[in-house]
């Protein structure tokens, strides 16, 4: 397959034995899945304590009292665990820029992992943040805390930047790491079964293709941007002298029909060209 | 299948594939769907019952057609159907109720027995740090101010009166009782999630953290016991303390298992150790919030409403024998049972 070195993708094998070959979640969507986060949480905060000031009377003061440090506190400890625990294993957040947390052995997510990932965060965010707080609340946040807080805070930040997985210390410690969810719908068929066959090509042609370029012709034909369709189909014919019939597409997609069958063929057998420069 | 309509156009597999199966991929891609949005209920019978077997179909579809079929669009059609699939299939959690129930009937006790050693080690620590502050405190007075601010002090320092001292044993409060409770819960709980977080920094910040937990108590102790109200603040302390301290144990625990197990990871790989210590460690630590809610509620309500000193222990003494049965001789029976 593709160089695997710096990618993100990471074989993933299911019970069954088939290597789903998951993309992890790029530093920046994840940086991306925890502002949202934050700012939800900042927002209902926000709104809640407002609210809370607004209906606090003589009586019900004790009881809204209680009512928001209970939840603070949960909205402090148990926002990200809550939603992980769910079936989609994510956060808002997370589920807007589509990702979701799994198990790194494949296995169930357990709510213990969640529980550790996340209590991680205690010290990786809400401490610099309340060590600045506090002493800025004091108005005695000298230049050596702030720096102090900034280092540490950048620390766990960039954590993930210095691991192949961008695992987070608390994904290093619950075993789960985070990935990406792609949404696609099955793509319309190219050749099909209705195809009608109108152009044969010459020996040559078809030789001098591997699959690299079969791909990267259905890539073109699948965008159907006239330019490329046009561009690329002019090299073919100009390459290997065929006459220009004006139908771009139709041209490529008896090529690629012609081309992908062939290949497929002799994969079969047991040869497979993965692209021009393979002579095998 | 193999309907050219001319009978002489190449045919690829893709299409092939697509004619034997796309009806299969597309119902299990609706399901998933629906599975994504809600819950499993709003599957029914049949749904649930075809599942596993499109899962499967739509599973092996995907390693013929990587070995087959060169139509990329359609292996990545099929990638991101399984992967969702799995999650649905494999990655979603049993139900809220049945997770309850594991966990307070195997999950908790076992990950607090699993740390036995490292909560001996926290109990000791405490009571280790607590004997000291009282033999310094006890030996030069002036030591007290060092170990706890003025703020949190409130008065009960080596210069108050017997009677000022005794006041705030006995005072009974005076309503917000139960403000006061969640207070004392929220803010308790949170101390016990930063000692488990602060374990992966080789478990030094949780020992530090045990231990000022410790000189407060000894501290507390020396200014009481030299005004003759050791037994009375003994009473006062335990109510809630007992589950407390132990609470705050278990915790340090927690933090010291991540601490050790990254630190020496043993046959294990550094990051197997540390997930292995991880999960077992958070079990443990959410089991000691529940532990701090009911220590919140017997400090702030069931102190400022019982004054008998008797009482007092008691009720600290059943709670603690009860976190000993439950944790350390429930599982054991238990785990024997099973067996």
């Amino acid at each position: 397959m593709r160089a695997k070195g710096r990618s993100l993708q990471r074989a993933f094998v299911t019970p069954e034995g088939v290597d789903l070959r998951l993309t992890l979640a790029a530093a920046g969507t994840r940086a991306g899945a925890f502002l949202l986060d934050g700012l939800l949480m900042l927002v209902i905060l926000v709104g809640a304590t407002v609210a809370f000031v607004y209906l606090a009377v003589e009586r019900t003061g004790e009881l809204l009292t209680i009512l928001w440090l209970v939840g603070f506190f949960l909205l402090r400890n148990f926002w990200f665990v809550l939603f992980e625990m769910g079936s989609r294993g994510a956060t808002p957040g997370k589920r807007v820029m589509g990702i979701r947390v799994v198990a790194r052995d494949g296995a169930r997510l357990t709510g213990a992992a969640v529980v550790a990932r996340n209590a991680m965060r205690e010290i990786e965010v809400f401490l610099p943040l309340s060590f600045l707080g506090a002493r800025a609340a004091e108005g005695a946040a000298d230049s050596f805390l702030t720096l102090f807080s900034f280092g540490w805070a950048a620390i766990f930040l960039f954590f993930p930047l210095f691991n192949r997985d961008r695992l987070r210390v608390g994904d290093l410690v619950a075993g789960t790491w985070v990935v990406q969810l792609a949404k696609a719908p099955l793509a319309f068929d190219l050749v099909g079964s209705g195809h009608t066959h109108r152009r044969t090509f010459p020996e040559e042609a078809l030789r001098a293709y591997g699959i690299y370029e079969l791909q990267m012709l259905e890539q073109v034909l699948r965008n159907e941007e006239p330019a490329a369709l046009s561009t690329v189909a002019h090299t073919i014919r100009g390459k290997f002298n065929m006459v220009d019939d004006r139908d771009d597409y139709g041209f490529l997609a008896d090529f690629y029909a012609t081309l992908c069958s062939r290949l497929e063929h002799s994969m079969l057998l047991g040869r497979r060209r993965e692209s021009k420069h393979d002579s095998s | 299948m193999n309907a050219s309509a001319t009978g002489i156009g190449p045919s690829v597999n893709a299409t092939r594939f697509r004619a034997e199966h796309a009806a299969d991929w597309e119902r299990l891609g609706a399901l998933v769907a629906r599975m994504e949005k809600g819950s499993l209920r709003s599957l029914g019978d049949d749904d649930l019952l075809d599942l596993p077997r499109l899962y499967r179909t739509t599973l092996s579809s995907l390693s013929l057609a990587r070995d087959t079929s060169l139509d990329r669009a359609l292996v990545a059609y099929l990638e991101q159907l399984c992967t969702r699939a799995y999650f649905q299939v494999y990655g979603v959690q049993s139900s809220a109720t049945r997770q309850l129930a594991e966990f307070f009937t195997g999950g908790w006790p076992r990950a607090v027995r699993d740390l036995w050693r490292e909560t001996l080690f926290c109990a000791a620590l405490i009571a280790g740090a607590a004997v000291a502050a009282f033999l310094l405190i006890r030996s030069d007075p002036t030591w007290f101010y060092s170990v706890i601010p003025p703020g949190l002090a409130g008065g009960r320092d080596p210069s108050a009166s017997a009677e000022m001292l005794r006041g705030t044993l006995y005072e009974r409060g005076e309503g917000g009782l139960m403000v006061f409770a969640t207070f004392l819960f929220t803010h308790n709980s949170q101390i016990a999630i930063f000692a488990f977080a602060l374990g992966f920094a080789f478990a030094i910040p949780t020992v530090l953290l045990i231990m000022y937990n410790g000189l407060m108590l000894g501290a507390l102790f020396a200014v009481f016991a030299a005004r003759g109200l050791g037994y009375n603040l003994t009473g006062w302390l335990m109510i809630h303390g007992t589950t407390e301290l132990l609470a705050i144990a278990i915790a340090g625990a927690a933090g010291i298992r991540i601490g050790l197990a990254i630190a020496f990871p043993g046959e294990l790989s550094r990051m197997d150790s540390a997930v292995r210590a991880g999960r077992i460690a958070a079990t443990a630590m959410l089991g000691t919030v529940l532990m701090l809610l009911a220590a919140g509620l017997l400090e702030g309500v069931g102190r400022q409403t019982i004054t008998d000193d008797v009482l007092r222990m008691l009720i600290g003494g059943a709670m603690l024998a009860g976190w000993i049965v439950y944790f350390y001789l429930w599982p054991a029976f238990h785990g024997r049972n099973a067996r």
